[in-house]
């Protein structure tokens, strides 16, 4: 097998799983109970806070588990604008969020809100000036996404949070879904105000997931209840998904550390192959992140070429996960200003270090049959 | 181009006469401690200053910890280049962009090295012009500058500094001396063992445990504490006190009003004698006039009365506010007000005396004997040390 759809979701290591059992079974205890067990479990979570803390250069009253990436976009874009819309009705984002983002603003839409949606140039990057531009007194949000999950496009981060420092009133969200661990970004100090990330992108489990929530920045909870992280997030902590998230947050920063080299090789590998290719059109900017590239077969359903690959066991995707089941065009590839035949026949290729050069190689020459086979049937 | 080095300013010690090297030595020890983690980083003393090398190691995190020592007035990122004026111009106008914010500078150059050939006076002017000709909407106040931009031309390299980040002052911990904090886990005690450390103290402390009244996670919670204090100094060792039985005697066979004043008499002569144990020459308290019934000018100087060792009381004409916001700033705050019962507030009187008198207690005391359950408190302490380092528990260690 050759699993090349590690933006979609990634195989959890068997230390996390190992871990998450350990937990499972050890510290079940509820972490507000006031017994002996409940006070283990409390510690326990208090750890992982620290560790977590600790990995990310934050405080430890910042982490906030939650169930992964659409839990945290939701908290982050609703929260703050049900939390200061005394303030200001405007929020700031781009064209090319993930669904949990766009559709979140979508609905606040309906209640009133403003939304600016930045448009992206051809590499798929928003335009620093123009987010400058569009703050307006009124704006309480800017939320924008560090990597971009179809396409790879890595997002001025850093300079837009210089320029949100500028404006105290208005909070900064990134979603870090597709970042963390693959593309470096600091939090302390850089103008984030609230940052998503995911377990089950880092080969952690499904439904785990951590909102960096610093302390100047107050929220209107989702979830009212018992009132666990710090209010912000109610409902029974997830011990053991908690634990082995953060065990999978430091098996990745590891990663990235010693094995970036390893990542980047295999990418230009397949970026120039790809670009030499025949009848393919690479749609990812030549500087994006190391783990994903987008393409087009212009004139071949991109489902053709998943399901004739994906009998020889090699799985890439259709643009992301969470919209590919929709007919129409790729929204995010529309609006980096491709035309439909370029939009409507996006495959993403996405890899995870544990891919080898050796994989790369087969999936180019795969691909490379598969397109050669299905241009002579049609001929 | 990037920082190379930060440069320290000593504190109020700098006052001192001959003894000012002990107090550097010190310090340079205190700093090296807290840098352990970074092997390739070095602590250099110069002249009147302190150097950090950071041989490529990220200044961010060092910062941080430097910015926790006592000792330290003042702090700055530092380039260190040759004396060549292209290579100083470079340096300059790194050091002003590297700092957000500002609108303003001004220029300062000293030349203490005269071989070199351009004058200080022209050179301010020609790395003036430098910054001015690179930077938008950036000008020079050199009355009020948001930043001042300073280059050092010695004889052996230039060096350039810009922003100023105060360090917290006070003196080098451990050039006081060691006291003993009775430590209870509510807000107050901690500041007060952060201020004492501020004075160059280095702690122990101790903590008055009554188990199964008190839990667990109330001792966890003082541990904690401790060790929030660590990151300001060095390791603390906890002296946990196993109260339950002295306790529940005291509230057996004392008048109820005066059973608080007692207890507190006989957590004076349990930390007295831990002093003594320790070679320890004073307690520290959290103590404050007039906030609760156990800290009214007669109720200190009831309990005062069983011990001659000095106290020091850091907090003794704070503002409870005051104490809050310091507790925030050094981190204890949160964990202070975890809703955790301590030994002080299970057995609360129903009406103790504010104004207790020595006669009475005296008195009192005379008619029951303590000594024997007192030697068993103190026979069975516990010892717990906290460092100032990340401890995963180890039956949790290999959950991450």
């Amino acid at each position: 097998m050759i699993y090349l759809d590690n933006s979609a979701t990634t195989k959890p290591h068997p230390s996390v799983l190992e871990s998450f059992q350990q937990v499972s079974s050890t510290y079940f205890a509820n972490p507000s109970s006031i017994h002996q067990l409940g006070g283990t479990a409390e510690k326990l979570l208090l750890t992982a806070k620290k560790q977590a803390a600790d990995i990310l250069g934050i405080g430890v009253d910042e982490v906030i588990f939650t169930s992964g990436g659409t839990e945290g976009n939701n908290t982050a874009v609703k929260g703050i604008a049900l939390e200061h819309q005394g303030r200001g009705k405007h929020i700031i984002t781009s064209s090319i969020e993930h669904p949990s983002i766009y559709e979140a603003c979508q609905s606040l839409e309906t209640l009133g809100f403003e939304v600016t949606y930045l448009p992206v140039d051809k590499n798929g990057v928003v335009s620093v000036t123009e987010l400058e531009k569009a703050i307006r007194n009124d704006t309480i949000l800017i939320s924008i996404m560090h990597v971009n999950n179809e396409t790879g496009s890595i997002q001025p981060i850093e300079k837009i949070g210089k320029i949100a420092k500028n404006y105290p009133k208005l909070f900064f969200h990134v979603d870090a879904v597709q970042s963390i661990g693959k593309v470096p970004l600091q939090l302390k100090n850089s103008g984030i105000d609230i940052c998503t990330f995911s377990g089950h992108k880092i080969h952690g489990l499904k439904g785990t997931g951590m909102l960096y929530i610093n302390n100047r920045t107050k929220l209107f909870p989702l979830l009212h209840g018992g009132n666990q992280e710090y209010s912000l997030r109610s409902g029974t902590e997830n011990l053991a998904g908690s634990v082995s998230f953060v065990k999978a947050l430091r098996m990745m920063k590891e990663r990235e550390k010693n094995e970036m080299n390893h990542l980047l090789n295999m990418k230009s590998y397949l970026y120039d192959a790809l670009k030499a290719m025949d009848g393919v059109e690479v749609n990812t900017a030549e500087h994006a992140a190391a783990h994903i590239i987008n393409m087009s077969v212009p004139g071949i359903k991109p489902e053709v070429i998943i399901h004739m690959l994906g009998e020889q066991e090699i799985y890439i995707s259709t643009k992301s996960a969470c919209s590919s089941k929709l007919k129409d065009e790729s929204k995010v590839l529309a609006a980096c200003g491709f035309g439909r035949d370029r939009t409507t026949t996006a495959l993403r290729v996405s890899l995870s270090y544990d891919n080898t050069m050796e994989e790369m190689k087969l999936f180019v020459q795969a691909l490379k049959k598969a397109i050669k086979q299905f241009k002579e049937a049609m001929e | 181009m990037q920082y190379d080095h930060i440069l320290i300013r000593y504190g109020e010690m700098a006052l001192k006469g001959k003894n000012i090297k002990q107090f550097i030595i010190r310090l340079q020890e205190n700093i090296q401690a807290k840098l352990k983690d970074y092997p390739n980083v070095k602590v250099k003393r110069t002249q009147g200053r302190m150097f950090v090398l950071l041989h490529g190691e990220d200044p961010k995190p060092i910062m941080d910890k430097l910015q926790k020592i006592f000792g330290i007035h003042s702090l700055s990122l530092a380039i260190k280049v040759d004396n060549d004026l292209e290579k100083i111009k470079e340096a300059a106008l790194y050091a002003l962009k590297e700092n957000n914010n500002v609108q303003t500078f001004k220029m300062t150059v000293k030349r203490i090295n005269k071989d070199f050939p351009v004058r200080s006076q022209e050179l301010t002017q020609i790395l003036g012009g430098h910054l001015l000709k690179n930077t938008e909407d950036i000008h020079v106040n050199v009355h009020q500058p948001d930043l001042e931009v300073k280059v050092e031309i010695r004889l052996e390299a230039t060096y350039i500094t810009s922003s100023v980040i105060p360090g917290l002052g006070g003196l080098p911990v451990g050039t006081s001396g060691k006291s003993l904090l009775l430590l209870s886990g509510g807000i107050d005690s901690p500041v007060a063992g952060y201020l004492a450390m501020k004075r160059g103290v280095q702690l122990e402390a101790i903590h008055f445990h009554s188990p199964p009244f008190t839990s667990e996670r109330a001792k966890q919670k003082v541990l904690d504490l401790a060790k929030q204090l660590t990151k300001y100094g060095k390791a603390i060792k906890i002296h946990i006190v196993p109260f339950t039985k002295l306790q529940q005697e005291i509230f057996r066979e004392m008048p109820d009003e005066y059973a608080m004043t007692i207890m507190r008499r006989m957590m004076f002569r349990i930390s007295e004698r831990v002093c003594e144990q320790e070679s320890i020459l004073s307690l520290t308290t959290g103590e404050n006039l007039g906030q609760v019934a156990s800290q009214t000018m007669e109720s200190m100087h009831a309990i005062n009365e069983v011990t001659n060792y000095p106290i020091i009381r850091p907090l003794v004409a704070m503002d409870k506010q005051e104490v809050i916001t310091i507790s925030q700033e050094i981190g204890t705050y949160e964990t202070s007000i975890l809703p955790y019962e301590d030994c002080c507030t299970i057995f609360v009187p129903k009406s103790p005396k504010t104004k207790p008198k020595r006669v009475k207690i005296n008195y009192y005391e005379s008619t029951h004997d303590f000594t024997a359950t007192l030697e068993e408190a103190i026979e069975n302490i516990e010892i717990v040390t906290v460092y100032d380092k990340k401890d995963i528990e180890e039956s949790f260690s290999d959950l991450f």
